[in-house]
């Protein structure tokens, strides 16, 4: 098939983008959406001019890496399906498909499809962890956990930080990722100690790293590749709440 | 070069608590005083940061990704192995012992194995108490599964995403380092070269993969946890990413490089659909604990998978190997698909395909249970060919997925300059020819929690290291400047094929004459096939953009550079490796029914290859390999 592409081009941080036009042919429906912006680029290198750059690394949709929104859908119009597990076989002959960077406040972009997600980091480092050194550990099986929570707390944990709630939400929120993490641990025995401080630390790096605030738009939860429920987020807020009401540790 | 293991006397079970024992400690005051420098921060690499900086060492990590959550560990699917017995099926650390020297085709070393499932139970405590989803019974305990090569159900998993949930408690361990500030994170930063003062391993030189700067880091000791060399096929089951270049410059600086030519294929992967594709899509090896692998009895039989009758259908690996059928370790499952392959049986628009069937599972167990299972892994499937697996059998082939071999390192994990410790999947120890399943997150992890935090004490401790060197030494001005007139080399040739078409171009060569199956004529081939493709590189590659600014074209291109110099090597040692086991399979030595013939005789050892200049033949040293307490036997699963 063919199709029109219209690209985010930006040379790097400090300087303005723009859409750029391309046109490209042969385009197989098995290719997966990735595989065809690597035909572009090996014609535009042929060409003496510089590929288009985007994260991507497993394509297995399990990295979390790419981090494009195809006509204005983060990670394109396949629900629960990452950018690199798109396949062509979802457009048709003549399409024209516009494709950007995530966008939001927090993630700036480096180089045309290239957004800095440090401020996940930071707020992982604030909190999205149990604090046991290597070698404290009791017998594994001295913990029991219910089936009902470990299935629930995976669920959370399936997170992969690829950022596509945020570039989604109109609001430029983390809601979804940091309630994510914070969910995992506060439905497992062994995240019950330090509950309430992860919460409010880790609301309080989201909010510094310039997310927005959540205002119920759901956008989150229909972009997340890999079906992250917003009841996450309900969680959070209450163990957020009852921190904050009722905690001495402040 | 005297290769000296330095495994610990005594009985195989004292080996490791005596070595504890016996080597140095550093005062926990005094560890601030070193830094160690980590580079890769997957499992292997984000374990050991997190655990040596809570001992109290300074710490910097390096990783070519925007995060260390990206490493490729994420991406492992099926489980990790432990020896906790908790069903009572007759496993013991003895015998997760003996099934991974068995599996590795007795090309392993008998103490790191045996210290290895010693240390594998604490892995899984260790990740528990870290909050990882392992699946769970109804009373709260932990779930187990059966993997290739196993008798026993010994495998603990998270759905089929347990190197994710691995992955993701060792980044949050590292994290939590981060803040506390004991750990420096370096993101985006690939190494270009190690450097050595005074034989010792010092520091490194990486470039900012933003910035484009080529800058230097010193320390008192190099941590490499940077992965295997799986993308030298160029299709693979790897991130687009993974790559040989840090090992392979510290095996150009002097490091040995072990068993280069045990790669591991792996036989449950998507098969390849056409010329564009960039890589293939593992299907865990779980998939077999239900699945059926079978082909049509008859050459030629083009009808649909729900038309063959059962009696026109060949399960061959329940045929031929009755007691461990479908779950046969992964080397032999490769080969006995490329066996019905090659006769002709294969399935799938190429015939480079077997299938891989639910249909009896379904049946037996309902198709709930079956996706409470697999159900991540069926979508992926049709998300990526189209066809429901529900309904109609996978499809499946076999696919570069691991590398055994890697930088030689002894019982300390240190490297032959001392100082470089290499971990994970980027030194050679623990799997001998072949890995099991489920293995490679044990041992990146052990690496990473539980044997490093020990033995890099003892290295710094024994050592005299000349605090005053700095990044201002000739040395790191050296290293630098290469760095830079290699990159510069690589944009000024303008020339007229890309980075990607050498790559794929040296990748089927190797797939060729390196791969499945392998012999003298074809390794001679490859040996001169190799350098002609690295020559063209040289004078024709096209790399446009520029070194001071995020170039990802110039990143391609400097990994396939040195791919194209260790294709070599692992032509080199699967040349001289006159025999077949595990992994690598010389045509030249196999029975009537074409299973592998071990020499024990002349190659029960490491090859560990010495680097004498490109192109020319390096230095073959050796390790001898001493089996004291398992019996070295033909490895039957039948």
């Amino acid at each position: 098939m063919k199709l029109t592409l219209h690209i985010w081009r930006q040379k790097d941080i400090n300087t303005k983008g723009n859409f750029v036009k391309y046109n490209i042919d042969n385009v197989s429906e098995d290719m997966s959406f990735l595989e065809m912006l690597d035909e572009l680029n090996e014609d535009l290198i042929k060409k003496g001019e510089q590929p288009v750059a985007f994260d991507h690394d497993c394509r297995e949709g399990i990295c979390g890496s790419c981090s494009m929104t195809i006509n204005g859908k983060p990670h394109g119009p396949e629900k629960m399906t990452t950018t690199c597990q798109l396949h062509m076989r979802k457009f048709k002959d003549g399409d024209t498909i516009y494709i950007e960077p995530f966008r939001a406040k927090a993630f700036p972009v480096i180089k045309d499809l290239i957004v800095d997600r440090s401020a996940f980091d930071r707020i992982q480092m604030a909190g999205g962890f149990i604090s046991i050194n290597t070698g404290a550990a009791p017998d594994a099986n001295s913990i029991p956990v219910p089936k009902k929570n470990a299935d629930k707390a995976f669920d959370a944990a399936a997170c992969i930080g690829c950022g596509a709630c945020v570039a989604a939400c109109p609001n430029g929120a983390a809601m979804l990722f940091t309630s994510a993490k914070i969910s995992q641990f506060a439905l497992l025995p062994q995240g019950q100690a330090e509950r309430k401080q992860r919460a409010l630390n880790m609301v309080a790096q989201m909010d510094k790293e310039g997310f927005g605030a959540c205002t119920n738009h759901y956008e989150c939860e229909a972009a997340c590749p890999k079906g992250i429920s917003i009841e996450f987020i309900a969680l959070m807020n209450r163990d957020y709440l009852k921190a904050s009401l009722f905690s001495k540790v402040k | 070069m005297k290769l000296d293991s330095k495994i610990p006397s005594g009985n195989i079970q004292e080996k490791w608590d005596k070595h504890r024992f016996e080597m140095k400690l550093i005062n926990p005051a005094n560890k601030r005083k070193y830094k160690l420098l980590v580079v890769g921060t997957g499992l292997a690499g984000a374990s050991a940061a997190a655990t040596l900086a809570e001992l109290g060492y300074r710490v910097e990590t390096f990783t070519y990704h925007d995060s260390p959550r990206r490493a490729h560990s994420i991406a492992a699917q099926g489980g990790i192995n432990a020896a906790k017995n908790y069903r009572n099926d007759g496993d013991s650390i003895w015998r997760l012992f003996y099934d991974t020297v068995k599996g590795g085709d007795f090309r392993a070393r008998e103490a790191n194995v045996y210290r290895l499932a010693q240390v594998s139970n604490n892995i899984i405590d260790q990740c528990v108490a870290q909050g990882v989803p392992f699946a769970r019974e109804y009373g709260g305990t932990l779930d187990n599964r059966s993997f290739g090569g196993a008798q026993v159900s010994r495998t603990f998993y998270a759905k089929g995403q347990t190197g994710q949930q691995l992955l993701l408690g060792a980044y949050s361990a590292m994290m939590r380092q981060v803040g506390l500030r004991n750990i420096i994170m370096h993101n985006r930063k690939e190494m270009m070269d190690l450097v050595v003062v005074d034989g010792l391993a010092r520091g490194i030189v990486v470039r900012d993969l933003v910035s484009g700067k080529i800058e230097s880091h010193v320390g008192d000791a190099v941590l490499l946890a940077t992965g295997g060399y799986g993308n030298v096929f160029f299709l693979s089951t790897n991130a687009q990413a993974c790559n040989v270049t840090a090992t392979y410059r510290a095996y150009k600086k002097g490091a040995l490089f072990a068993n280069p030519c045990f790669t591991q294929i792996h036989p449950t992967c998507i098969p390849v659909s056409g010329d564009h594709q960039s890589k293939l899509t593992l299907m865990s090896e779980s998939l077999r604990n239900d699945g059926r692998i079978w082909v049509p009895l008859n050459k030629g039989d083009k009808r649909r998978p729900e038309d063959i009758p059962e009696n026109e259908r060949d399960y061959y690996l329940e045929r031929k190997y009755p007691s461990f059928g479908n779950l046969t370790p992964r080397d032999i499952a490769s080969r006995a698909a490329k066996q019905v392959c090659d006769e002709g049986r294969g399935v799938g628009p190429t015939g480079y395909g077997v299938y891989l069937d639910f249909s009896d599972a379904i049946k037996r167990l309902g198709k709930e249970k079956i996706q409470e299972r697999y159900g991540n892994l069926f979508e992926m499937y049709e998300r990526i060919t189209g066809e429901d697996p529900y309904k109609t059998p996978m499809r499946i082939y076999p696919a570069s997925h691991y590398t055994m071999g890697g930088l030689w390192v002894d019982y300390n994990l240190m490297s032959t300059i001392p100082g470089l410790h290499v971990l994970g999947e980027a030194n050679f120890s623990d799997h001998g020819a072949n890995r099991l399943g489920a293995s490679a997150l044990m041992q990146g992890l052990a690496d990473g929690y539980f044997i490093i935090p020990y033995t890099i004490g003892h290295y710094l401790a024994s050592y005299t290291i000349d605090k005053s060197v700095t990044t201002d030494h000739p040395e790191f001005k050296k290293a630098e400047q290469k760095a830079y007139d290699k990159l510069n080399k690589l944009i000024s040739i303008k020339g007229k094929k890309t980075p990607t078409e050498f790559h794929r171009q040296l990748g089927k060569v190797v797939w060729d004459k390196i791969g499945m199956a392998r012999n003298e004529k074809s390794l001679k081939e490859a040996l001169e096939i190799i350098p002609q493709i690295r020559e063209e590189f040289w004078q024709n590659v096209n790399v446009t953009g520029e070194i001071g600014s995020l170039n990802t074209a110039l990143e391609k291109a400097n990994r396939v550079a040195d791919f194209l110099e260790f294709a070599e090597i692992m032509a080199w040692d699967a040349l001289e490796r006159d025999e077949s086991c595990g992994g690598h399979f010389r045509e030249e030595h196999q029975t009537p029914d074409g299973e592998a013939v071990r020499n024990d005789e002349k190659f029960a050892h490491v090859a560990a290859w010495e680097f004498t200049g490109v192109g020319n033949k390096p230095i073959r040293h050796t390790e001898e390999l001493v089996f004291e307490n398992v019996k070295l036997t033909v490895r039957s699963y039948k």
